[in-house]
C-alpha cells in the first residue's frame, strides 16, 4: 500500500508538470483527489490495514494529500498569473499618442527673466523695492546730480507731464526714495518700467524695463561692487563666465563703470552675437556719488555704497535669442506660448 | 570724437602700438573706443604711374592706348577713355587685381581688341573729394603732382594710410573733445611722455586796439572773450597736411582761414570763429543778449529768430554771430577778405545748450561749449591760430590781443587722503603711484592738497580723484570681494508675494501673461464707449508725446486687453486667455504725482462664456482664501453687456468687475467673436486675501445627504436661494452643491427648477436621519415663506 501511495504521488507530480491550463489542473484534482479519485480510493481502503500499519500509512497518506493539494494551488496561481499577463498583452495601447493636457498658461518671458534676477539678488540679501513711474523731476534727475540743463539729460529723451513731473527715464530715482526712508545697511533692487521718447523699432521701445540695485553701508568698497556683480553674472550665465569693468560716466556714481561679460555664444572669441568683440555689455554701475548720499541725508564720510542698473530686455533677448523688441509688447499667443 | 593716430605723434609717442592694442587699453582706461577705421581700406594696389606714350585706339574714336611706367620694370599698356590723358602726366594707376571703393575689382583684359593691364583712375573712382585735394580737378583722370614717386602707393599721396580712432566721449570730459586732450589720456594710459609746445606768435606791428574794441554785457553768459587780428590775408586753399588732418576728422576743408579755425577747434578743443573786419560795423564787438524776435541769418543761410535768453556777438548795428553756436552769414570769410578777426571765447554751457536746442542747431562748437570748456584755453588756442597763419603764410598778425574777462568760477582744491582712497576702492595702491597719475593728468599736489587742472571741470571731490586713481591703476586690478557687515534679509513684501501667487493661480488655469503699453490714445476711451463726462476721461497727459497714440496714461486697462484680444483674433489664433498685472494712473492736483493703483486685468475670447471668467476668479479667490464673495449685477458700465456682467464684492468691498464685452465695443476693436474681460483692483484683492489660514479638524462622523428640486420664479438668483438655505441649515449644513437648473415643459411657465444636494454633518456625533429630515423640512419651509419656492 505504501508503494501504491508512492506511485500515486509520482504520477500526480508528473501530471502536474505537464498541466498548462486551469482545466487540466482541475482534471488532475478530480482524478486523484475527487470523491472517486485514486488517492481517495486508497484512503478508503485504510480500514483493511492492521492496527500497527494504520497510523503509519494514515500519516503518510495525509502528508501526500496535503502536499499534492498545495502543489496544485501553487500551480494554479502560476497559471492564473501567466494567463493574466497574456491577457494584458492583448490590450496594448499606442503610447506615442498625445497625452491629455490641462492647457497651463505661461508667464511673460520678461517676468521669467525678472524673477530669475530677483532670486539671485534676494539670495545675496537684497530686498525688492518699488516706486512710482510718474515721477518728480527731482527724484529722476536733480537728486541724482543731474541738474536742469545738464548734458546728461540729452541722452535720456524724457517724456514730461508737467515742468517738474516726468515719466521716469530710469529706475535710479528709487535709490533716492529708498535712501530717504531707510537707514543703512541698505541692500535693495528696484525692478520696473522706464520711459524714453524713442520711436519704436526692433531695438528701441518708448517703454522698457530696468532693475536698479543699491547697497549702502559702512566700509562698502569698489571691490565689493565688483565682487557682487561678478557673482550675479556667474549665477546668471554660469561659473565660467568672465566679466570686465570699463570706466564710464554716470552723474550719480563716482567712480563709474560699465560691465561686460564674456559672450555666452562664443565664450569670448568673438562672433556675430557679440559683434566680434567677445564681450557683451550688461549693466552700468558705480560707487554712489557722495552728493547723492548727502542729498538723502546720509553722511558720505561714514557710509559708502554702490549702485547698478540693468536693462532687462537686453538680457531676455540674449537669453531667448529674440531679435525684435516689439515682440515683447505685441502679446501674440504664438510668441507667448514658446517660453 | 575722431582721432587720426598720426596726429597723436605731435604730442606723445606710441610707436609700435597696434590699433587693436591702442583701442583695448584706451577703453579700459576710460576713453571708450567705438571702432578704428583705416581711411584707405577700400583702396588696394593703386600706384603712381607716368604716362610715357599715348596713342589713339585703332578701333575707337575716344579711347587711348597708353604705355605707363608703374615702377616695376617694363612699362605696362593701359587703355584709357579719359579725354585729358597725355604723355608726361603722373597718374593713379589701378594695377591688375586692384580694389577701388565700392568693392570694384580691376582685372586685365581686352578693350576693343587691345590689351589693357589696369586702369588710370579719376578722383571719383578713388573716392577722393575735391576738398581733400584742395581744388576742383578737371573732368577725366586725376593728374597727380609731378614730383610724385613712380610706383609709390597713392594712398600715401592723399594721406589715406591713416587709422582714425572713433571715441565715445562721456559728457563729463569736455577736454577729450580735442586731439590734445586725447593725447594726454593716451600718454597717461601708456605711461609715455606728453608735451604740447607753447604757440609762438610773430607780430607784424600795428595794434589791434586801434582796429577793434570788445565789450561783454552779460558777464555770466560770456566768461572770456579774446580777439586777435590778421592783416594782408590771402585766402586760398590750406596745405595738404592740414586738409588731410581735417578730412580725417570728418571736417571738410574750405579755405586757409576757416581751416585754421577748425584745425584749432579739433586740436585744442576750443571753438574759434573768424570775422571779416569789414563786416564789424563801428569796429566794436558787443557780447550781449539778443532782443526778443531778433533775426540773424546764420552761415548755413537760414534765418534764426532769437529770444532774450540767447547770447549774440554783435557789432554796433546787428548780431553777427550766435555766441557759441554759429557765425552770421553777414560776416563770413569771403574770397577777397583781407583783414580777419579771430574770436576765441568762453560761453556759459547751459546758455549755449539751450540756444542750440531751441534754434535746432547742433554744431561742433555748441556741442563742446555745452559740456563746459576751460577759459584758460582761449589764449593758447588763439595764439595757435596766429602761429598757423604764419606757418601757412596766409597773412600777418597784428600786434596785441584783446582779452576781456567775464565772471569765472574759482578753482577747487581737494584734500589728498591716500588711505581713504584705498579703503574706498578696496585697494592698496602706493601713494607714489597715485602722485604719478596726478602728474600725468596735470593735477597738482601741494601739502596734501590737490589742485585739478582748469581743463578738468569734472574733478570736484575726493570720489572724482579716486576714479582717476582707479582708472590708471586699472579697474581690472581692483580685487573682487563680497560684502561684509550686518546681514540683511532678501525677501519679498506681502504684496509682491501675492503678485507671484496670483500669476501662478492664473497660469495654472491656462491664462497667458501679457505686457502692454501704459500710455495710449485718448480715443481709446471712445472705443470703450466711455461717456464724455466719465471720471476715466481725467487722464495724465504727456506734454511731449511721440504721437497721439501714446499721449495719455491709461485710467483703465480694458483697452490694452481688448487690443491684445483683437490682435490675436486677427492673427487667426482660435482662442486665448490672458492676464496682466499692471497699473492705471489717476491724476491728482497739479504739481502732485498721480496715484498708480495696481490692477489685475483678465481677458479671454472664443470657446468661453461668462462662467469661465467667473470660474477663473472663483478659483483665485478660493486659493487666496477670500470668502463671502458676492456677485452683483452690473448694468451701467458701457464696456460690458448689461445682462452678462457683474460687480465682485468681498465683505461688502468692491474687488472689480467682470463680464461679457458689449457687442459694440467688440465691433470697435474688430473682434468677431464673444469676449470676456475682468478688471480687478489689486489692492482690494490684497486686502481681502486671508493669509492667516487655520486647520479645521477632520471629523470621523459620517455626513447625511438630502437631494431637493426646488421650483421658484425664473428671475430669482440662485444666490438668493442659497442664502435662505444656508441660514436655515445653520452650522450643521456642511456643503451645498448646485447640480442642475431646469426650465421647460415639465414645470410651469415663468418658473425654474433648481436641484441641490445638501450635506449635513456634526463635528462631534453621528447625525441621525431624523435630524437631517428636520433640517431639510425647515429649509423647504423657509424657501416657501421667503421666496415662494416649493419642492417639485
Amino acid at each position: 500500500m505504501k508503494e501504491q501511495l508512492q506511485q500515486i504521488k509520482a504520477s500526480v507530480e508528473r501530471a502536474l508538470n505537464d498541466a498548462v491550463t486551469l482545466e487540466a489542473l482541475e482534471e488532475i484534482r478530480i482524478k486523484y483527489m475527487g470523491k472517486k479519485g485514486e488517492l481517495t480510493a486508497v484512503l478508503k481502503g485504510m480500514g483493511k490495514l492492521s492496527a500497527e500499519e494504520r497510523p503509519i500509512i494514515g500519516a503518510l497518506a495525509n502528508e501526500i494529500r496535503q502536499n499534492l493539494e498545495s502543489e496544485i494551488e501553487t500551480k494554479k496561481a502560476a497559471i492564473t498569473a501567466k494567463l493574466e499577463e497574456e491577457k494584458l498583452k492583448e490590450v496594448v495601447i499606442d503610447i506615442t499618442m498625445p497625452g491629455t493636457k490641462k492647457n497651463v498658461g505661461k508667464l511673460h518671458p520678461m517676468t521669467q527673466v525678472m524673477n530669475a534676477l530677483k532670486e539671485i539678488f534676494m539670495g545675496m540679501g537684497f530686498s525688492v523695492a518699488e516706486g512710482p513711474e510718474v515721477e518728480y523731476d527731482y527724484y529722476n534727475f536733480e537728486a541724482l546730480n543731474i541738474p536742469k540743463n545738464h548734458p546728461a539729460r540729452d541722452t535720456q529723451d524724457t517724456f514730461y507731464i508737467e515742468d517738474n513731473i516726468v515719466l521716469r527715464t530710469q529706475t535710479s530715482p528709487m535709490q533716492v526714495r529708498v535712501m530717504e526712508k531707510t537707514k543703512p545697511p541698505i541692500r535693495i533692487i528696484a525692478p520696473g518700467r522706464v520711459y524714453r521718447s524713442d520711436t519704436q523699432d526692433a531695438t528701441h521701445s518708448p517703454v522698457f524695463h530696468q532693475i536698479e540695485g543699491l547697497v549702502v553701508d559702512k566700509n562698502i568698497t569698489m571691490a565689493d561692487l565688483k565682487g557682487t556683480l561678478e557673482r550675479f553674472v556667474k549665477e546668471l550665465y554660469g561659473e565660467d563666465t568672465r566679466v570686465r569693468f570699463r570706466p564710464h560716466h554716470f552723474p550719480f556714481t563716482e567712480p563709474s563703470a560699465e560691465m561686460d561679460y564674456s559672450c555666452f555664444n562664443c565664450g569670448g572669441k568673438g562672433c556675430s552675437v557679440c559683434k566680434g568683440e567677445g564681450w557683451i555689455e550688461i549693466l552700468g554701475c558705480g560707487m554712489v556719488h557722495p552728493k547723492v548720499l548727502e542729498n538723502c541725508g546720509i553722511d558720505p564720510e561714514e557710509y559708502t555704497g554702490f549702485a547698478f542698473g540693468i536693462g532687462l530686455e537686453r538680457i531676455a533677448m540674449g537669453k531667448f535669442n529674440i531679435n525684435d523688441l516689439r515682440l515683447f509688447f505685441e502679446n501674440d499667443m504664438r510668441f507667448l506660448e514658446q517660453f | 570724437m575722431d582721432l587720426p593716430m598720426s596726429w597723436l605723434s605731435d604730442y606723445t609717442d606710441i610707436s609700435g602700438v597696434t590699433p587693436k592694442e591702442y583701442s583695448d587699453k584706451m577703453t579700459m582706461s576710460g576713453s571708450k573706443v567705438e571702432g578704428v577705421e583705416n581711411l584707405g581700406k577700400d583702396i588696394d594696389k593703386v600706384v603712381v604711374g607716368k604716362v610715357l606714350e599715348c596713342e589713339m585706339h585703332p578701333d575707337s574714336d575716344h579711347l587711348h592706348v597708353c604705355m605707363v611706367d608703374v615702377g616695376e620694370g617694363e612699362p605696362i599698356q593701359i587703355v584709357c577713355g579719359a579725354p585729358n590723358v597725355a604723355v608726361g602726366q603722373k597718374v593713379p594707376v589701378a594695377l591688375n587685381g586692384a580694389i577701388l571703393p565700392g568693392g570694384i575689382k580691376i582685372k586685365k583684359g581686352k578693350l576693343r581688341g587691345v590689351m589693357s593691364n589696369g586702369m588710370i583712375c579719376s578722383h571719383d573712382e578713388l573716392g577722393i573729394e575735391p576738398s581733400r585735394l584742395g581744388y576742383e580737378p578737371e573732368y577725366g583722370i586725376l593728374v597727380l603732382d609731378e614730383n610724385a614717386e613712380i610706383g609709390s602707393d597713392v594712398k600715401d599721396l592723399f594721406g589715406l594710410n591713416e587709422n582714425v580712432v572713433e571715441f565715445e566721449i562721456t559728457s563729463n570730459r569736455p577736454d577729450c573733445f580735442s586731439i590734445i586732450g586725447l593725447a594726454r589720456e593716451t600718454a597717461a594710459t601708456f605711461k609715455k611722455s606728453f608735451n604740447v609746445p607753447t604757440p609762438k606768435v610773430t607780430e607784424a606791428g600795428g595794434d589791434i586796439n586801434d582796429m577793434l574794441s570788445v565789450e561783454i554785457l552779460d558777464k555770466d553768459k560770456c566768461k572770456r572773450y579774446c580777439a586777435r587780428a590778421v592783416k594782408n590775408v590771402k585766402i586760398g586753399p590750406s596745405p595738404k597736411w592740414m586738409r588731410e588732418r581735417l578730412e580725417a576728422c570728418g571736417v571738410r576743408a574750405i579755405n586757409n582761414i576757416v581751416d585754421i579755425t577748425n584745425y584749432v577747434l579739433l586740436e585744442y578743443g576750443q571753438p574759434m570763429h573768424a570775422f571779416d573786419i569789414r563786416d564789424i560795423a563801428g569796429g566794436k564787438i558787443t557780447v550781449r543778449r539778443a532782443n526778443d524776435g531778433e533775426v540773424i541769418k546764420t552761415l548755413d543761410e537760414q534765418d534764426r529768430t532769437l529770444i532774450n535768453d540767447d547770447l549774440v556777438i554783435a557789432d554796433n548795428e546787428r548780431a553777427i554771430a550766435i555766441a557759441g553756436v554759429m557765425g552770421g552769414f553777414n560776416s563770413e570769410i569771403k574770397d577777397d577778405t583781407t583783414t580777419v578777426v579771430f574770436e576765441s571765447a568762453m560761453f556759459d554751457a547751459a546758455s549755449v545748450r539751450l540756444t542750440a536746442q531751441r534754434v535746432g542747431l547742433r554744431t561742433e562748437a555748441s556741442s563742446r561749449y555745452e559740456k563746459g570748456l576751460d577759459y584758460h584755453n582761449t589764449v593758447p588756442a588763439i595764439e595757435r591760430a596766429c602761429e598757423l597763419v604764419e606757418m601757412l603764410g596766409c597773412g600777418e598778425n597784428v600786434s596785441g590781443m584783446i582779452d576781456v574777462l567775464g565772471n569765472v568760477e574759482e578753482p577747487v582744491s581737494i584734500k589728498f587722503r591716500p588711505d581713504k582712497i584705498n579703503s574706498f576702492l578696496g585697494t592698496d595702491i602706493a601713494e607714489a603711484d597715485m602722485l604719478e597719475t596726478f602728474e600725468r593728468l596735470g593735477i597738482e599736489c601741494r601739502d596734501m592738497m590737490l589742485y585739478p587742472p582748469s581743463w578738468r571741470p569734472d574733478l570736484l571731490a575726493e570720489a572724482d580723484i579716486a576714479e582717476e586713481v582707479a582708472r590708471f591703476y586699472g579697474y581690472d586690478l581692483i580685487p573682487t570681494t563680497l560684502m561684509v557687515g550686518q546681514t540683511t534679509c532678501g525677501i519679498l513684501t506681502p504684496e509682491q508675494k501675492l503678485e507671484r501667487e496670483i500669476s501662478n493661480i492664473l497660469t495654472a488655469q491656462g491664462l497667458y501673461e501679457i505686457y502692454t503699453y501704459n500710455f495710449q490714445s485718448p480715443a481709446m476711451l471712445d472705443k470703450l464707449n466711455v461717456a464724455p463726462n466719465s471720471p476715466l476721461r481725467n487722464q495724465v497727459k504727456i506734454s511731449n508725446p511721440l504721437g497721439e497714440d501714446t499721449s495719455v496714461m491709461r485710467t483703465t486697462m480694458a483697452g490694452s486687453m481688448l487690443e491684445t484680444l483683437s490682435r490675436n483674433y486677427n492673427y487667426r489664433t482660435k482662442s486665448g486667455k490672458f492676464f496682466e498685472l499692471g497699473r492705471v494712473y489717476i491724476p491728482n492736483e497739479k504739481g502732485q504725482l498721480p496715484d498708480e493703483p495696481r490692477t489685475l486685468m483678465i481677458g479671454m475670447y472664443n470657446d468661453v462664456d461668462f462662467f469661465d471668467i467667473k470660474g477663473v476668479c472663483e478659483e483665485m479667490f478660493s486659493e487666496l482664501h477670500i470668502t463671502d464673495v458676492e456677485y452683483e449685477r452690473l448694468t451701467d458700465n458701457p464696456v460690458y453687456h448689461p445682462g452678462r456682467s457683474a460687480v465682485i464684492k468681498a465683505n461688502g468691498k468692491t474687488l472689480g468687475v467682470i463680464g461679457e464685452v458689449h457687442p459694440s465695443v467688440l465691433r470697435n476693436f474688430e473682434i468677431g467673436v464673444k469676449a470676456y474681460i475682468g478688471e480687478l483692483d489689486f489692492t482690494a484683492v490684497f486686502n481681502a486675501a486671508n493669509r492667516d489660514v487655520k486647520y479645521t479638524p477632520l471629523t470621523k462622523f459620517p455626513a447625511v445627504t438630502r437631494d431637493s428640486s426646488i421650483v421658484c420664479n425664473i428671475e430669482t438668483p440662485v444666490a438668493e436661494i442659497e442664502k435662505v438655505m444656508k441660514k436655515a441649515g445653520g452650522k450643521l449644513l456642511s456643503k451645498l452643491e448646485l447640480n442642475d437648473v431646469y426650465t421647460g415643459s415639465q414645470i410651469p411657465e415663468g418658473k425654474k427648477s433648481v436641484m441641490y444636494k445638501a450635506e449635513f454633518k456634526a463635528p462631534d456625533r453621528s447625525l441621525t436621519g431624523e435630524e437631517a429630515d428636520n433640517l431639510h423640512t425647515k429649509i423647504v419651509k423657509n424657501l416657501s415663506n421667503e421666496l415662494g419656492a416649493e419642492l417639485r
